[in-house]
């Protein structure tokens, strides 16, 4: 396991507490089934665009933040909140997006980012040194900057030479 | 007060113009890019700028009063009602020129945007606090290639000097501002572009000096994007763009 990854950020710090303080714990918990569409396994708490959930007039509002502001996820994701919360016999639920404070990978939880090395995506740096997810090596290079979603980039390992995924630091 | 609302209803569509329309050009290279990776990274990038379009267009349709919706003003409008800034939708051209106007945008709107964080609109302030981030991304991406392609072959560099010459007279608009944006810009609701012009052209011609180039002091302005007045080129643009909505009209994915 990479040092890194368990370090956690004041970021999240801030919304695990918030979170253990809110009158709301259940349904963070029913949302914890709700999972990044394209990040297999990365549930929307551990990305940490989950920002809120709050109770107005009996229907629960729940507050999310896009990652980048093109991210076609957005409707799919609020789809599966709705579906989720369903399931577990929450019919009145609105889901806001919100773009203030705007998302930072700063936000993700060290189990998302434990869990995005898993699945041999390497998680997002503060410093852009890329491990490789597979060997551990720091000696990589960047393919694109740009790799199959807004979120992501494409390196390659110049040790093991497996191309990877690195979630960008943003 | 409602002079004042309906001007930033007018900011608010010029801006999404200027990103959709950017954004379509963007799009032009799926599938046509260079290599594979490059291909990516430009649809990417198209796909932000719509993401920054309809924050602006759906922020000014609730101003409206929910009148028509993101799409409508999209799909809905005429060439004439287009207000994007001209250099926005100029054809992509060749590989050179798409990634020039990107740099010179890129410059542009790192500075831009980062100063309309300060908007006293918190909605504005919260929109471009999410797009600068995008377009610093971008920025070191344009960067890279501009001098790969300036110190690369004869031909490349070619190609770069005749894409700094096209471009030599859209820049200017970039800074010009019309009365009804001062106003706005008096009120601190948005930016006052003309101050930005010294800092884009002093960044931008240190960084081109690196590769021995020059961008042309230019003494001809061409303008009127903000007035609907465009060149002849994005008429057909949106005729691509558009003909899904208006052949079959309220369709959605």
């Amino acid at each position: 396991m990479n040092d890194l990854i368990s370090i956690v950020t004041p970021e999240f710090a801030d919304r695990i507490a918030y979170r253990n303080s809110s009158a709301y714990g259940n349904i963070w918990d029913v949302l914890d089934n709700v999972f990044d569409p394209e990040l297999p396994g990365l549930t929307i708490w551990d990305l940490g665009i989950l920002q809120d959930v709050n109770e107005k007039d009996s229907v629960l509002f729940i507050t999310v933040t896009p990652t980048y502001s093109g991210c076609p996820a957005v409707d799919t994701i609020i789809t599966d909140i709705k579906t989720e919360m369903a399931k577990n016999g929450f019919n009145k639920v609105e889901v806001a997006i919100t773009l203030s404070p705007a998302w930072t990978t700063e936000m993700m939880s060290p189990a998302g980012k434990a869990h995005l090395k898993s699945i041999h995506i390497a998680p997002p740096e503060r410093n852009d040194v890329v491990n490789c997810p597979i060997c551990e090596s720091k000696n990589t290079k960047v393919l694109s900057q740009f790799g199959s979603t807004a979120c992501k980039s494409l390196y390659q390992c110049n040790d093991c030479l497996e191309a990877f995924d690195y979630f960008k630091h943003f | 007060m409602k002079d004042n609302q309906q001007n930033l209803i007018r900011f608010l569509i010029g801006l999404g113009d200027d990103s959709v329309v950017l954004s379509h050009r963007l799009s032009e290279w799926c599938s046509n890019g260079p290599y594979l990776e490059e291909d990516i990274a430009l649809s990417n990038i198209a796909l932000d700028y719509i993401g920054r379009a309809r924050m602006f267009y759906q922020y000014a349709a609730e101003l409206e009063g929910d009148k028509r919706t993101e799409d409508d003003i999209a799909f809905l409008r005429n060439e004439r009602e287009y207000t994007n800034l001209l250099i926005h939708e100029l054809p992509i051209n060749d590989f050179a020129f798409t990634m020039v106007r990107q740099y010179f945008l890129d410059v542009y709107y790192c500075q831009y945007l980062l100063q309309l964080c300060e908007s006293t609109d918190e909605r504005i302030a919260a929109i471009a606090a999410k797009a600068v981030k995008e377009s610093r991304y971008h920025l070191k991406r344009s960067k890279p290639w501009i001098k790969q392609l300036a110190e690369g072959t004869d031909e490349s560099r070619e190609r770069v000097q005749l894409a700094l010459d096209e471009l030599e007279n859209f820049v200017g608009e970039l800074f010009l501002m019309e009365e009804w944006e001062t106003q706005l810009a008096n009120d601190k609701l948005v930016v006052d572009r003309k101050t930005l012009e010294a800092n884009w052209n002093s960044e931008v011609q240190s960084f081109l000096a690196e590769s021995d180039m020059k961008f042309p002091d230019s003494k001809i302005q061409i303008r009127g994007g903000r007035n609907g007045i465009h060149t002849e080129h994005l008429g057909h643009m949106l005729s691509e763009m558009q003909y899904l909505q208006r052949s079959m009209p309220g369709l959605e994915w």
